[in-house]
């Protein structure tokens, strides 16, 4: 695909839109399967070749599908199908379209490798490879160093996760001798009790990782600023594949997490943290892919909260409806961008609603998902299975993290709105150009509809005797969640809906209007501060930079020059130096030969004397 | 008498390149293309022809073997021995050496002749090097590498060549000079004691030594090498010795003169002195460790691509040194990966710099910038490259690191977990370089023609070794499998050695050739 900027386009979109299409076609077909016969172990697995046989260390290039792995791949060729056949057109034209194509097939072949690997060193490849790919993505447009800085801020930041995760594979083979993720399972919990040492450091280990992939605390600071790249690779990297790379591994070693208390709460809080540090972020955005940004972070937060408490199925039931609405965001917000001449700024859009009808409906599609207004939707799905699993978690931070997620849910459905508000409503301030592409506009109807009725797949579970998608994924954890009770359920599904309607009415009434309220509050001391504050990612792009960036960089400039070579050249230097004084004696003046003779003899005499 | 050809091969393509010189310069050119092209064919076809035999470097279990008295009163005598390691490290001089000639086809147009006599010697030089078991012999060798290598920096360099190629020069002299008084005081130590005044390499395996005495000497062993590979603090010679050599000269530095270093560490560093090395393994590992982190952090500082490329070396060959003091399986074989694979994807990177060079006239990133729109296949290449020494899974140096990594962490975990942390400043100085020359926009108007036929070949060739080292590295492992379980044998139970069970193997195998492998597994169960 490297050589298809001599092809001709339409050639480059069907290679790179078929390969995509038939790999859909092929899980959608293997779901099928999977779900009318299940094999009996529960996993189809095969081994294609031995990758290395180094003393008993033989990690193999072997494919494992389990139910876990059926909900990854279905997921996100799916949506990545339906972000290629977006491209088509919404790349057309661009320099490097088979470039574009090119990595966005290899970054789906990554995240399948990553999901469908048998053992952490092939998860590893597949994890490295995802990374790669958003760092060439980010950085398509690369003439823009801006770009450029993005894309590496992006790779290195993922790299220090990466890092921990290695150490963490070193740990695990060092103690239990094997990285076959089935052995792991087995062996961790013959060897190692709940809380020892040894599994606390690689459950941290590799929840480093997958802080890093899924933009987390402390290592977030990467995704808002991977907004440089077109906005199909946003959808892509925030929907289908990358960040939710972490929450697939933490569901898949969910034996070792299991087996470290410790830090499934560290995980609960870091969930719960980022989730309400990058919603208040969301709110205070301009850019309107900024806000989707901030708002992924926040969701995958909720995944983190629900991986915390041990609801692996939970946590990636909202994976699943949060790719198919995060998708449809991102693209209908491509859309808005591209006609409006690249304009970002949701401060200067508004009144789209009557230009650009599919995308506002499809783009609110998204928006009820998102904020969970309507409890049909996908998204209200997932979300309430995460709410009713923390509330019913038997510990203190259960109860903390259920009255954060509370918080959440109206902070998500306030910014949610505040950008439908702004974007679509109030006065129109800039007119859209172009004309509407059916490839562009296929994608959202059918993304649109997965995020508006999607939680169907779980809501009548009852009447249909459906497989629960949540409980279907959890038969491959170890201890699969409980069940919720179900007026508990119930109760806390319509409180959420009253909260996330209380967040839309406030944004309502902040942004539709002359938005006064805003603007007097971002005005103000403390508002301008808290506003700054937020805007900027609550600082900590400023606090790496002043602790990490700038040393380093002093220190590489510092020591240009190799400061071990000084003392080499130094040697050099001394002996010219000492070249040039010997040199000098011989000046060819005889006297100056005898007087050195004389002193010479009498030094030598006078040693003689004396010993 | 395949082995004296491996040596002879270079040595005539250099006489007949310098006497085809003054005729022209493409039939130098070509002498050596046709030299080096049959250098590769016979050692691939030593490698395809080996099997899965165990020829470990244990006594007598020599893949094949020369032996000729040369001057007999001293006990030196011509004695080249391959096994599995050398094997892949003559695999790996003549498939780079082959991609020297071809990059400096137009590079070098000045006394083409000589440039080529002087490329071969040091091929044949570093060959030497890698089949000696004399350690007189060796020596030579090591000289005969050294010296013609002056030639090329001082020569055919670029600006700064003359104070380069004499830095170059003395550091690897001294080594040198520490490396012969290792190499002396062992030979009248194992004479005084047996009678028997010798070089041979596998005699002076046996010698006994007084802890003291055996430190020393293996202290000049590691000083002569460690100069060579380069460990930390002796590494200064390398950046400008890289930088201000030819494209050619760089390559062979990069991809072959620095594995020497290795090899002598692996070959005889640490088997003649085990008890010594053994201790002074941890510091050895926390200098690799050191070279990893200040290697990958000053190649970040640099502004001259070659430069920064030089010190990505510092820091991969830390890998290696701190894998071979781990003296265990994962971080040995570790080893010889990153060996060959640091070859082939610094190889590469001084093959663009270098074209880079040619066509910009310059070496600054600075001036740099915006390349990729007109050289988009150069780009491409560079940021392949520039993965692979980051060390991105799929690719061969990943498998190297990841097994050092691997190795080490069982020895030392916090020596481990620092030199992982290595691979993140390599992330940042990989893409650093990419995005300074061929991201952005261009600093100054350059035109520039993308990569030519021949250069594409050349880039292409070293792309396909990578990647299938990195999704298939079994070949590799199992040829040097041997070899490094000899080793790890030898450093687990240092004082017993294993002479007759291979000699046993090696009767058994001559006494029946239908079935050596059925018959290697029978000798060595026995």
């Amino acid at each position: 695909m490297l050589i298809g900027r001599r092809l001709p386009h339409g050639l480059v979109a069907t290679i790179g839109c078929g390969s995509v299409a038939a790999a859909a076609a092929l899980s959608l077909w293997l779901a099928g399967t999977f779900i009318a016969h299940p094999p009996r172990s529960g996993e189809f697995s095969q081994t294609l070749w031995t990758w290395m046989n180094v003393a008993g260390f033989t990690p193999t290039v072997g494919l494992r599908l389990d139910a876990l792995s059926l909900v990854m791949i279905v997921v996100v060729t799916v949506v990545a199908f339906l972000i290629h056949l977006f491209s088509i057109t919404h790349m057309a034209g661009e320099e490097g379209y088979g470039r574009f194509f090119a990595y966005m097939n290899l970054f789906v072949g990554c995240m399948l490798i990553l999901v469908l690997a048998d053992n952490l060193l092939l998860l590893y490849l597949g994890w490295e490879g995802v990374g790669l790919c958003s760092y060439l993505l980010i950085g398509f447009w690369y003439k823009n160093s801006a770009n450029g800085r993005a894309a590496m801020k992006a790779f290195i930041v993922t790299r220090v996760g990466d890092a921990a995760m290695a150490v963490g594979l070193f740990l695990i083979y060092a103690s239990l001798g094997t990285l076959d993720i089935a052995d792991i399972a087995s062996r961790a919990g013959a060897q190692w009790p709940v809380g020892s040492g040894l599994a606390v450091a690689a459950a941290a280990l590799l929840l480093g990782g997958a802080v890093g992939k899924s933009a987390q605390l402390p290592l977030q600071t990467w995704l808002p600023d991977a907004m440089a790249g077109p906005s199909p690779v946003s959808a892509l990297i925030h929907a289908a594949t990358m960040v939710t790379a972490g929450v697939y591994l933490i569901a898949r070693m969910n034996v070792i997490f299991s087996l470290a208390p410790v830090v499934q709460g560290v995980i609960v809080v870091i969930g719960a943290a980022t989730m309400l540090l990058a919603a208040c972020s969301a709110m205070v955005q301009h850019d309107i892919k900024r806000v989707l940004a901030y708002s992924t972070i926040s969701q995958i937060g909720y995944m983190f909260m629900a991986l915390g408490i041990g609801a692996w199925g939970a946590a990636i039931l909202h994976f699943a409806t949060h790719a198919f609405f995060k998708a449809l965001l991102f693209l209908a917000a491509g859309v808005v961008i591209q006609r409006l001449g690249d304009e970002h700024d949701m401060f200067r859009m508004g009144g789209l609603r009557k230009q650009l009808p599919l995308t506002f409906w499809t783009f609110l599609g998204g928006a009820i998902s998102l904020s969970a207004v309507l409890p049909v939707t996908a998204g209200a799905y997932s979300k309430d299975a995460i709410l009713s699993l923390t509330y019913l978690a038997p510990t203190e931070l259960g109860r903390a993290a259920f009255v954060a997620a509370m918080v959440g849910v109206l902070l998500t459905s306030l910014y949610t709105f505040r950008m439908v508000f702004l974007t679509f409503f109030g006065p129109s301030q800039g007119c859209a150009t172009g004309r509407r592409r059916t490839a562009e506009a296929i994608p959202l109807i059918l993304l649109a509809i997965v995020a508006a009725f999607g939680g169907l797949i779980e809501y009548p579970q009852a009447h249909f005797g459906w497989p629960s998608l949540a409980r279907f994924v959890d038969a491959t954890a170890a201890e699969p969640s409980g069940p919720a009770a179900d007026s508990m359920v119930h109760l806390i599904g319509a409180a959420a809906t009253g909260l996330s309607l209380l967040g839309l009415i406030a944004a309502a009434v902040l942004y539709i209007g002359p938005r006064r309220w805003p603007a007097r509050l971002a005005a103000g001391g403390t508002g301008a501060a808290v506003h700054r504050f937020w805007l900027g990612g609550w600082g900590f792009d400023r606090l790496y930079d002043r602790l990490l960036v700038r040393p380093f960089l002093a220190a590489a400039r510092i020591n240009k020059g190799d400061f071990v070579d000084y003392f080499y050249r130094a040697i050099g230097e001394t002996n010219l130096l000492l070249n040039a004084l010997v040199a000098r004696s011989q000046s060819g003046k005889t006297r100056q030969y005898v007087a050195g003779i004389a002193i010479g003899a009498i030094l030598l005499v006078a040693i003689m004397v004396l010993l | 008498m395949i082995l004296a050809w491996l040596v002879i091969i270079p040595l005539a393509g250099g006489l007949l390149a310098v006497v085809l010189g003054r005729l022209s310069a493409t039939a130098a050119r070509a002498a050596a293309l046709v030299a080096m092209a049959g250098e590769l064919a016979l050692a691939a076809g030593l490698w395809a022809g080996c099997g899965q035999m165990d020829f470990s470097g244990r006594p007598g279990c020599w893949l094949a073997e020369l032996n000729y008295p040369w001057i007999a009163p001293l006990g030196v005598s011509f004695h080249l021995a391959i096994d599995g390691l050398s094997l892949l490290m003559v695999v790996l001089t003549a498939f780079l050496g082959l991609i020297a000639v071809l990059v400096s086809w137009r590079e070098i147009t000045q006394r083409v002749g000589s440039f080529h006599l002087h490329l071969c010697l040091v091929l044949a030089g570093i060959v030497g090097v890698f089949l000696a078991v004399d350690l007189f012999l060796f020596y030579f060798f090591w000289e005969l590498m050294l010296i013609p290598m002056y030639f090329l920096i001082d020569l055919w360099g670029h600006e700064d060549r003359h104070r380069s190629a004499v830095k170059f020069f003395l550091f690897t002299q001294l080594g040198g000079l520490a490396l012969l008084l290792g190499i002396l005081a062992l030979y009248f130590t194992h004479g005084r004691q047996s009678g028997v005044y010798t070089f041979d390499y596998l005699a002076l395996q046996a010698t006994t030594l007084a802890p003291r005495a055996g430190m020393l000497m293996m202290l000049g062993f590691f000083l002569g090498f460690a100069v060579k590979l380069p460990a930390f603090p002796l590494h200064p010679w390398l950046p400008d010795a890289h930088t201000q050599a030819p494209t050619a000269g760089s390559v062979i530095l990069a991809g072959l003169m620095l594995k020497t270093g290795a090899y002598g560490l692996l070959r005889f560093a640490v088997p003649l002195f085990p008890h010594a090395s053994q201790q002074i393994a941890p510091v050895a590992m926390a200098i690799g460790v050191a070279g990893i982190l200040y290697g990958a952090a000053m190649a970040f500082a640099q502004s001259d691509i070659k430069r920064l490329v030089a010190y990505t070396s510092v820091s991969h060959l830390g890998f290696v040194l701190l894998g071979i003091y781990s003296f265990n399986m994962l971080a040995l074989q570790g080893v010889v990966m990153q060996m060959i694979c640091h070859g082939l994807s610094t190889g590469a990177l001084f093959v663009l710099a270098g074209l880079l060079q040619d066509r910009l006239h310059t070496r600054q990133m600075g001036r740099m910038g915006g390349l990729w729109a007109m050289a988009p296949k150069m780009g491409a290449a560079a940021m392949f490259f520039a993965m692979a020494s980051l060390g991105l899974p799929g690719l061969g140096n990943f498998v190297g690191e990841f097994l050092v990594l691997l190795g080490a962490y069982q020895v030392n975990i916090p020596l481990a977990c620092a030199a992982t942390a290595g691979l993140v400043i390599a992330t940042i100085y990989a893409i650093w370089m990419i995005q300074q020359a061929f991201h952005g926009r261009p600093a100054e108007p350059y035109r520039m023609p993308d990569l030519r036929v021949r250069e594409s070949l050349v880039i292409l060739a070293m792309v396909v070794a990578l990647l299938f080292l990195g999704l298939y590295p079994q070949p590799v492992l199992d040829t040097s499998r041997a070899p490094m379980e000899y080793l790890t044998e030898m450093m687990s139970r240092p004082v017993t050695r294993a002479n007759s069970a291979c000699n046993e193997l090696h009767a058994l195998r001559s006494a029946d050739g239908n079935s050596t492998t059925a018959s290697g597994r029978g000798g060595g169960g026995q």
